[in-house]
């Protein structure tokens, strides 16, 4: 009974941290390595979220809907729409210096969270989507298993398909020309690189990712609101995983996917039983508190991050002969 | 080669370039000197395509190329160095280069998810070239270190190396001696003179060193306050009663070597 228990938190602990892991691979696809600073997580997550939701729920009285599309179906198309939003955002702000498309990014995603708060016909508003099947549950009953392992499984398999298509682009030249205009802009323009087409490829493509982990995120929890979609869940977790785990590094990205999600659902149990009753109603600050704290050391301790970007292993390593 | 019609840059009120014209010809290795802050470097940055000129028009060959961008020139040919070495910091310096070269079908990033064999066997020849050049310039042995941490001289090197990975037609060179050993420079400027007179490079550079220019150059412009004031050859410019003036206070006679 117990050991059911611990085993069930498991299986959501690593669906979430998957989820997560590949948002930050998105991030780290904008910001690690082209130095695009999109504080605008949420908002692509949610369009992917809702986007796949729309196609794949049944008839429903409460918002649009009733498409009925299969599975890959709706994770296409949210890939496909949270990619349309990068391009149009990346393509209105690739001649603004970056500071304009955090301003951009974070206006963008409040806009949309509002949208989906507020246009009922199409989302339910704040009373949220529900109904969101686990198309894949079938599949998995089965061969025996839960439809919440089943969660499990296919998010890892995605983070898996993005991990290898995101490694890969990192050692390859793209990512090598991305990352010397995320280092000098001039000097990369001097070499022949066309520095908007670079960096709108690595927003677009980042963007998609985003939008994936949106739609993941859908199926595996059966429920959308618009507080799902709150910058502090979307996009500023997102921005502390890969900075702790270390900017530029995919492993990284993994990495702090893990810990900071260890410590921030910790936290929630942890507030819930430790904290003294006067303080029990400034839980979530404390928590956010906690995590802020937390970034600090580690940026202290280790500035870029615990696993620090690496030379791709496709650049040998010292003497050739 | 290159010809540069009524360039002129303000900055607020400094008129950094005024009115300057002049050509380079093809196949030459032209001189452009000046004392500090007579607008040399301003006036490449407008041919590089790296600031707008206020009027005034640059031609390579027969097209305008005034306002075209710094990538759009390079993929015609022209490539520079910049005074202040501009390195890819958090890169290895091997990478540095690896970035160069041009026409790479792994800057496609479908080419680089779907043909990675064909990716990796271009790497293997792009890095054939990086190491032929780090060796050339003697820093085949930071290949591995962050360019951010290579000293002064090396970041300048490095800057030099980017211009050995494209087939260039014509590069601009800013101080490319600034910071550099008297040794490896001589072997520079026989690079210089062997790229000018094996591959037909055209070449423009800007110096302070007046042996460097002396023994490389022909024909010498002289900036001064943002206007050209003198062309010719070295021995002319040194004779020149305006260039004279001009450096008089920076020291023209110790530093032209002009008899006196
Ligand atoms: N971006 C800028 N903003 C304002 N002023 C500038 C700018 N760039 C250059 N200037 C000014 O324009 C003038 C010419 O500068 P420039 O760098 O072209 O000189 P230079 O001939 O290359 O000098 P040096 O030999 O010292 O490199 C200087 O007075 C400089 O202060
Ligand atoms: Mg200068």
């Amino acid at each position: 009974m117990e050991l059911a228990g611990i085993a069930a938190y498991l299986v959501s602990f690593f669906t979430f941290v998957g989820i997560y892991a590949i948002l930050a691979l998105g991030l780290n696809m904008q910001w690690g390595f082209s130095g695009q600073f999109n504080i605008g997580v949420a908002g692509f997550f949610a369009v992917g979220a809702y986007t796949s939701a729309i196609l794949t729920t049944p008839e429903s009285p409460w918002h649009l809907g009733g498409y009925g599309m299969p599975f890959l179906v709706g994770i296409v198309g949210a890939v496909v729409a949270s990619a349309l939003l990068g391009l149009v955002i990346g393509w209105i702000t690739a001649r603004l210096r970056t500071d304009y498309l955090a301003i951009a990014t974070i206006g963008i995603a409040e806009t949309l969270r509002l949208i989906v708060a507020n246009e009922r016909w199409l989302t339910n508003g704040v009373r949220g989507m529900s109904g969101i099947e686990r198309p894949y549950a079938d599949f998995f009953a089965a061969l025996g298993l839960s439809s919440a392992m089943g969660s499990l499984i296919v998010v890892c398999a995605f983070l898996v398909l993005v991990y290898f298509l995101v490694e890969r682009a990192r050692q390859s030249p793209w990512g090598r020309v991305q990352r010397a205009i995320r280092e000098n802009e001039p000097a990369a323009e001097a070499s022949g690189k066309n520095i908007g087409r670079f960096r709108l490829e690595a927003f677009v493509v980042g963007s998609a990712i985003m939008g994936l982990g949106g739609a993941l995120y859908a199926h595996y929890f059966g429920f959308l609101s618009p507080e799902a979609f709150l910058p502090l869940y979307g996009t500023f977790l997102v921005w502390v995983m890969l900075i702790a785990g270390g900017s530029g590094n995919n492993k990284g990205a993994l990495l702090g996917a893990v810990i900071i999600w260890a410590i921030w659902s910790g936290s929630e149990f942890l507030m819930s039983t430790a904290l003294p009753e006067a303080l029990s109603g400034h839980a979530g600050p404390l928590r956010v508190l906690l995590i802020g704290v937390l970034l600090q050391v580690i940026l202290i301790k280790r500035p870029e991050g615990l696993l620090p970007e690496t030379t791709p292993k496709t650049v040998p390593f010292g003497k050739r002969d | 080669m290159i010809r540069i019609e009524h360039l002129t840059k303000s900055f607020g009120g400094i008129h950094a370039v005024n009115d300057v014209s002049f050509e380079v010809e093809r196949g030459s290795i032209t001189g452009l000197i000046g004392p500090n802050g007579a607008g040399k470097s301003t006036l490449f940055n407008m041919v590089a395509g790296l600031i707008r000129p206020d009027s005034g028009r640059v031609w390579l060959e027969d097209e305008n190329i005034t306002g075209r961008r710094p990538h759009q020139l390079f993929h015609r040919g022209l490539v520079r160095t910049f005074q202040i070495p501009h390195e890819f910091t958090r890169m290895s310096v091997r990478e540095n280069l690896m970035v160069v070269p041009p026409a790479q079908s792994g800057e496609n990033l479908l080419q680089s998810w779907l043909r990675w064999g064909k990716v990796r066997r271009e790497d293997r020849a792009v890095l054939e070239k990086v190491d032929e050049v780090l060796d050339f310039l003697e820093i085949g042995h930071v290949a591995d270190e962050r360019a951010g941490n290579l000293s002064g001289g090396q970041k300048k090197l490095l800057d030099l190396g980017r211009t050995m990975m494209t087939d260039a037609r014509i590069v601009l060179l800013d101080e490319p001696g600034a910071g550099v050993n008297r040794t490896l420079l001589g072997k520079i400027s026989d690079a210089i003179r062997r790229l000018n007179t094996e591959r037909g490079y055209t070449f423009c550079l800007i110096e302070h060193d007046m042996d460097l220019i002396s023994s490389l150059c022909h024909p010498v412009h002289v900036m001064a306050n943002g206007m050209l004031i003198a062309s010719g050859s070295m021995d002319e410019i040194r004779n020149n009663e305006e260039v004279r003036e001009a450096y008089l206070g920076g020291g023209i006679s110790g530093r032209m070597g002009a008899s006196a």
